[in-house]
């Protein structure tokens, strides 16, 4: 049994589980990183990464096969032939819609952070405070000042470009170089700033791509691959960026295939010894022990995990005490903004496939103006020439028709707005016993819908859309609802949120689960509010400070 | 010789000289996989439709690539069975259409009855495209017409020769002049 003690467990392995490995290992604690899929090499197992478009047999798109084995996945542009391996099997492991909700996951070393979106900005003052405000759900017991180093601690070691700008509500970062905005992006940029009385901003994304050398990483190449594994390691990764820094320490085992079933409570001490981790290959039980345990199994599992650690102390789980554990769901909802064409450029092009786009950061319910609903949303987009796909009028066939396809068409832009979803009581998560996996284990039903709230905003995430394309000189403007499966953003927050008060929320201001204090969540499962920006740079800082903080209390033998 | 190599093998007798795809099949001692949807004639018509949409010009036209070996390679493995059916029927509705327009089957044309035909097909479908309800299937010629745009403009030939790819950029650019004739990129 002695081997399978150590200082630290960490479950999970993606952006916030590579976090806590890397800070905790680098304190000096012995640490294991317990990961339920198989592990994928650095380089060596991004088996497509280099490979032509035409290397592909269907060109990168979904097979009939493909679409009857993963019916949450085809909803979206995740179901490809690509990088299908980087998502889980939906068969072993199913989950119960009580409504529709997509929940697209990624069950291997490195989880999601081998595909996410890369987008990265800090919350403010206007998140942290807004629920106190508004008077909904609980107040955040963090404000940005108690965030904001660790944001710079994520940020420097990361690697996130961007350009400072001196928006309050988006506070500027520790960034490496922004990338560049194509021409008509600058031009539309600057008439949005014009026309809005410099009231509203469009600035290029902050993204965790590098633009220069960073530590031992290479710079982006500008192939736009990103999500098939990078082999220059040029975005944040746990393979590029945290796994390698934890395994440095020598302080760090990683075990695969290890599906954490529970925490193990041990209710003299009132906290947890460890955890038990089924073989996802053998079957076989075991049970890791440690003074400290994060969960980071990303959100709806990691409350999974807690679910499913339920004792006579705790028969509705562990940390269950609130009533809140697997309550206030949350999401971004989006696929819905603008678009149109752009008269002249014809003699502008670019060179690179840019992976990351244009960024138009919240303006709504900031100061005095009060709409019909409450907080916010910002726009992603982009600009760009159109390629072979455009229709040509008049010309349909023939050589005419196909020389014309090789040159680049008229330039169009779009932009998809990002909004806050609320964190609601009634959006739930819950274990059904009846649904098993693969593995024999209870699944999750999840319970979840948009609100009048969320659909009000919605109207202005197209409307307002269309007029700052419009304003911006664009043609043919058009908005588009493209409608939301609740999920889809891939933006999973809150079931166990962090509060200042145990009776009302599952974790404390330091992520602490308040009834077993050496077990941390910082994964989106943490979260109180969404904010409207991409979360994960927030998990990265608060992992970071949780593990501060669990480090000194254990040093002071609090924990 | 599996079924893939056996089509491209096929498209390499082809090789732009005039010989009839029956002629084609009787050569070949090839046996059809069960569940093939495609015979060999069909493949190579498919191959001589996609270059009539895409010929060759001052850059290699889509049989070249092809994509007849690529559209029924996606019908099959990526259509739903009742767009398979409509793709399928659309072979025989194609000949026919050839028949009645001109008396013999769409290989026995010339170039200039191919291209008038492919035209007059083109119009149908753009009608059926405004015409048809919300929901309701494709058009038979759209579906050659979008795979052949998609497999000749992702193949090697099209993307490299027709387009320009550059694997690795290495860095981007925001903002360059572009010449008339410059060739779009690739991807």
């Amino acid at each position: 049994m002695a081997e399978n003690v150590y200082d630290a467990i960490v479950v999970g392995s993606g952006i916030s589980g590579g976090w806590a490995a890397k800070e905790l290992t680098e304190k000096g604690l012995k640490t294991i990183m317990l990961e339920r899929g198989r592990n994928i090499e650095h380089v060596k197992d991004y088996v497509n990464a280099t490979k032509a478009p035409w290397e592909f047999e269907h060109r990168g798109g979904r097979t009939q096969k493909m679409i009857e084995n993963y019916p949450v996945l085809k909803r979206d542009y995740v179901l490809n032939e690509r990088n299908l391996d980087y998502w889980v099997n939906e068969k072993e492991s199913p989950y119960v819609e009580i409504k529709r909700f997509d929940w697209y996951r990624g069950y291997q070393v490195g989880g999601r952070s081998l595909t996410w979106g890369r987008q990265s900005y800090r919350l403010s003052d206007l998140d942290f405070e807004a629920n106190a405000k508004d008077g909904i759900a609980v107040d955040w017991p963090i404000r940005y000042a108690d965030i904001a180093p660790w944001y710079s601690h994520a940020e420097r070691f990361a690697g996130i470009s961007g350009s400072k700008e001196n928006i309050p509500h988006l506070p500027d970062g520790e960034f490496l170089p922004p990338m560049e905005m194509n021409c008509v992006e600058k031009d539309v940029a600057a008439r949005i700033k014009q026309h809005y009385n410099n009231n509203r901003h469009m600035i290029i994304g902050r993204v965790a791509n590098l633009t220069a050398a960073h530590h031992d990483r290479t710079n982006c190449q500008y192939r736009n691959a990103c999500w098939l594994g990078c082999p220059f390691g040029a975005y944040f990764s746990t393979q590029s960026a945290t796994l390698p820094a934890a395994m440095a320490t020598g302080n760090l085992t990683l075990r695969p295939f290890s599906i954490v079933t529970r925490v193990l409570y041990d209710k003299d001490t009132k906290k947890a010894r460890g955890v038990e981790v089924l073989d996802a290959e053998t079957n076989q039980t075991y049970e890791y022990l440690a003074k400290v345990v994060f969960l980071n199994a990303s959100a709806l599992n990691s409350t999974w995990v807690l679910m499913n650690s339920a004792t006579d102390v705790w028969p509705e789980g562990l940390g269950s005490s609130s009533g809140e554990l697997g309550h206030n769901l949350m999401d971004h909802h989006f696929r819905t903004g603008a678009n149109g064409t752009v008269e002249g450029y014809e003699d502008k092009y670019y060179y690179g496939r840019r992976p990351n786009g244009i960024y138009i950061p919240r303006y709504r319910n900031l100061g005095d103006e009060k709409r019909d609903y409450i907080r916010g949303f910002g726009y992603q987009g982009s600009a760009g020439r159109e390629g072979w796909s455009r229709e040509i009028a008049e010309m349909n066939v023939g050589g005419e028709f196909k020389d014309a396809l090789t040159e680049p068409g008229q330039w169009t832009m779009g932009i998809n707005g990002f909004g806050e979803t609320l964190p609601y009581h009634d959006n739930k998560i819950s274990l059904d016993k009846n649904v098993k996996d693969k593995w024999g284990l209870p699944v999750l039903a999840i319970d979840a819908e948009i609100k009048e709230n969320e659909r009000k905003m919605r109207k202005d995430m197209s409307a307002d859309a269309a007029e700052m394309l419009e304003a911006a000189g664009l043609k043919n403007v058009k908005t588009y609802d493209a409608g939301y499966g609740f999920g889809q953003g891939i933006h999973e927050m809150g079931t166990a949120r962090m509060g200042r008060d145990p009776k009302s929320s599952v974790l404390n201001a330091n992520n602490q689960i308040w009834d077993a204090p050496n077990v941390y969540i910082t994964d989106g499962a943490c979260m109180t509010s969404a904010g409207n920006q991409n979360p994960s740079l927030t998990y990265m800082a608060l992992t970071a400070r949780a593990v501060d903080h669990a480090v000194n209390e254990l040093k002071r033998q609090n924990i | 010789m599996n079924r893939r190599e056996a089509i491209s093998a096929v498209a390499w007798l082809m090789g732009g000289t005039l010989i009839s795809a029956d002629l084609l099949v009787s050569c070949t001692s090839r046996k059809l996989e069960v569940g093939d949807l495609f015979k060999q004639d069909q493949v190579a018509l498919l191959n001589e439709v996609g270059d009539t949409i895409l010929p060759a010009t001052s850059t290699p036209g889509a049989k070249a690539a092809n994509v007849g070996e690529f559209m029924a390679v996606m019908v099959q493995d990526c259509y739903a069975p009742e767009d398979q059916k409509i793709f399928l029927e659309g072979i025989t509705k194609l000949n026919e259409a050839s028949d009645k327009e001109f008396g013999k089957s769409f290989n026995q044309l010339t170039p200039e009855q191919r291209i008038t035909l492919v035209r007059a097909l083109d119009k149908e479908q753009q009608e059926h495209m405004l015409s048809k309800a919300e929901g309701a299937p494709n058009h038979y010629f759209r579906m050659m017409k979008e795979l052949t745009l998609l497999g000749y403009f992702t193949s090697e030939v099209g993307a490299t020769q027709a387009l320009r790819y550059v694997a690795v950029p290495g860095r981007y650019d925001a903002c360059i002049p572009y010449n008339k004739g410059d060739r779009a990129w690739a991807t």
